[in-house]
């Protein structure tokens, strides 16, 4: 039987073993699981970034569980649309009270993302986005160069406008060309931060040689590209190049096929980043080459798996039937850089705790070796931001119509084989 | 040289663009229906077409008429279903309905075609080219330039020379009386856009083989499509031809002058013939 004064006793003593409890919280903090927040771009235009997401995080907690390490990803979808990754990001940092977060794909997933963790204090690592876009973007007054301030808690992995450069003029390089560029800018992030006059590729193109000729500006899902392929055979043009996106590059590259326009060679970045774009062209997909931030001949292995880059494309085709895509590795590393973290953090889940930790990071992955060690990075974003090797690749056309990515150029990163030269179009 | 092979290309792009908005012109012109998934339903045709030409490995235009008769069926069905509900006086309802509509097509495809861009694959053709004059021009720009023509000589020969298109005119006009005489609105209405669908397969057909696809494109169309209807005036037909012409060709000399000016020049276009001709420039009915 209940009385008042038993229900008393028994209250303040389940009272005292609850603030008790909570007296020892801080021991029991580190045996829960630690949680990550993951935001990418599952739905929308850039769902292709994000088609190895399912594989991966099962591979991570499968990896993770092995270890004995409990862990706790909570994924949200960005929808491809940068308001909706700023939202959720604030979702998985208020409601699901993550440690730290992960996000990649595009700077329009990136930067909302670390902004709001920025602001909330949260650490995240972020990659799949050249580093300008990136640092310089989130940056108050990005036209001031004096004014740009360091993340106390935003760190990013990836490679940089020189770096496209550099890759792009050493593949023309193997050819003989006469050096006039043509350039296919559109008027969005990318294409602005490209065709700029003053810090887009063109003064580095002429660094080398290259002079470039932009017609300036056009809109997404033009229908005709009659105005540039006309400027381009003006300036006598042997080069193609841009940031354009698929369907835009396919009616570009049939038009200038029906002109008789026909570069030496196409290098372009975006359109022709996944297999099944390029598919889309059939022969006029032969030898067009781009950048290449990853492929399953890449000489680096897992830190998680032991996996090596080929062994991953492999079992991530066996697992889903899909070719492998230059995203895949990067989304691989960005796990291993997470259990990484949680393996050498001595609180995983105190945010400040976890900065130092993904500073001092000195990790081998499938990407390469990560460090935010300032290498090769200017001193204003030396301490958030860490570069990955590129390298430049043509796809090469199978007799039955899919196509190869083949590395032709390693001048940048000689660690990585070439599986072939440089070859110029038909 | 430059200036004509670009009024060249322009006329060419017009045909597309007149080609986008044949369906829409037909829908608006007889029933006074909106309809905002029309790129969607473009792009739905696309993906019909895709699908029978990689499950039956024929040619796209074979496989174009296949996905005729199924556009037309999904079209009868989608006025019958649907959109005879919320045609009436107001003209809100029937707007937020094909604005839903274009939002599950678009959620729809993407689900069960993921993201992917797609094409139709032509082959030879879709770089072909032969020389005209100082201009050479490509066999697929030409194909849907023609394709656009007769898709409009056929409508019109539909509209003035059979009873249908009898019936068409007389509920466009007073679906009242029309019904008086023995005309049944709802079917004619459901007819109508069946036939607006095979219009959209046939435009669907050239924009696949044009360039990649992907299920969020439909909308971007639109613009040019619902510019050239008010262009041409709101039920010609030839109109509609006129106002894609126009537009394309503002498009890529604005474009030769600077490609920022590309986009811009077509919707300039589109506002001077607004002030000149309010009602278009050759409008059928007045009401």
């Amino acid at each position: 039987m209940i009385t008042r004064r038993k229900l008393l006793k028994t209250g303040m003593a389940s009272g005292f073993a609850l603030s008790a409890s909570g007296l020892a919280m801080p021991a029991l903090a580190q045996g829960r699981a630690v949680r990550i927040g993951y935001v990418s771009p599952q739905t929308g235009p850039l769902a292709g970034f994000a088609e190895a997401d399912t594989f991966t995080i099962a591979m991570f907690n499968r990896v993770m569980a092995e270890q004995g390490i409990a862990v706790e990803v909570t994924v949200k979808d960005s929808q491809s649309n940068p308001n909706r990754a700023a939202t959720v990001a604030q979702e998985l940092i208020i409601d699901d009270e993550v440690d730290f977060m992960l996000v990649a794909s595009t700077p329009e997933t990136t930067n909302p993302v670390a902004t709001v963790c920025e602001s909330e204090g949260v650490p995240v690592i972020s990659t799949k986005a050249p580093w300008q876009p990136f640092f310089i973007g989130q940056q108050g007054n990005p036209g001031d160069p004096t004014s740009w301030q360091p993340f106390n808690y935003a760190y990013h992995y990836f490679w940089g406008l020189e770096d496209v450069i550099a890759v792009f003029t050493n593949m023309w390089n193997q050819l003989d060309t006469n050096k006039q560029v043509g350039g296919l800018f559109p008027n969005d992030a990318d294409g602005n931060a490209w065709g700029d006059p003053n810090v887009g590729v063109a003064p580095g193109f002429a660094a080398s040689g290259y002079t470039t000729t932009d017609p300036g500006r056009y809109q997404n899902l033009t229908d005709d590209f009659s105005a540039q392929i006309n400027a381009f055979r003006a300036a006598n043009a042997e080069i193609v190049t841009g940031v354009v996106i698929p369907p835009d590059f396919t009616t570009f590259r049939n038009q200038s096929l029906q002109q008789g326009f026909q570069p030496k060679a196409i290098t372009v970045a975006k359109a022709i980043l996944f297999p099944q774009s390029v598919e889309t062209l059939g022969e006029a997909g032969h030898n067009l080459s781009s950048e290449v931030w990853w492929s399953a001949s890449h000489p680096f292995t897992s830190s998680l798996t032991g996996e090596s880059c080929a062994d991953l494309a492999a079992s991530f085709t066996a697992e889903t039937g899909r070719p492998w895509t230059q995203p895949i590795g990067f989304v691989h590393s960005l796990f291993e850089m997470a259990a990484d973290v949680i393996k050498r953090a001595s609180d995983p889940t105190d945010p400040d705790d976890v900065v130092e930790t993904i500073r001092a990071t000195e990790l081998n992955t499938m990407v390469g070796r990560i460090a935010w060690d300032g290498a090769g990075v200017p001193p204003f974003a030396a301490q958030n931001v860490c570069k990955t090797p590129l390298v430049g690749g043509q796809w090469r056309r199978k007799e039955d119509g899919t196509f190869d990515l083949v590395v032709v150029d390693n001048t940048t990163a000689p660690e990585i084989p070439t599986g072939g030269t440089m070859e110029a179009l038909a | 040289m430059i200036w004509v092979d670009t009024i060249v290309q322009g006329i060419l792009l017009g045909g597309l663009y007149a080609l986008f908005a044949a369906g829409l012109s037909l829908v608006f012109g007889i029933m006074r229906l909106v309809n905002l998934a029309h790129g969607d339903l473009i792009v739905m045709a696309a993906y019909v077409i895709l699908v029978v030409v990689s499950f039956l490995g024929i040619n796209p235009f074979l496989a174009a008429a296949i996905a005729m008769p199924l556009m037309f069926g999904f079209g009868w069905l989608l006025q019958r279903i649907v959109l005879n509900r919320v045609l009436g006086e107001d003209i809100l309802p029937p707007l937020l309905v094909t604005f839903g509509l274009s939002i599950v097509l678009q959620n729809a495809l993407l689900e069960g075609f993921t993201a992917d861009s797609q094409r139709i694959g032509a082959g030879a053709l879709e770089t072909a080219s032969f020389a005209v004059g100082p201009v050479t021009l490509g066999v697929m720009p030409v194909l849907t330039f023609l394709s656009a023509i007769a898709v409009i000589v056929g409508l019109n020969q539909l509209f003035y020379r059979t009873a249908l298109g009898r019936a068409f005119r007389a509920t466009s006009d007073d679906p009242v009386t029309a019904s008086l005489m023995g005309i049944k609105p709802a079917s004619v209405f459901a007819t109508a856009t069946g036939i607006a669908m095979i219009v959209v397969t046939i435009a669907a057909l050239y924009l696949g083989m044009r360039a990649n696809f992907d299920p969020t494109i439909g909308p971007a169309r639109l613009i040019y499509a619902f510019e050239a209807v008010i262009i041409g005036g709101l039920g010609s037909l030839w109109g509609t031809l006129a106002g894609g012409i126009i537009i394309g060709v503002a498009q890529t000399v604005g474009a030769a002058i600077n490609p920022e000016w590309q986009i811009l020049a077509g919707h300039v276009a589109f506002l001077v013939v607004l002030l000149i001709k309010p009602r278009g420039l050759f409008p059928r009915a007045y009401d």
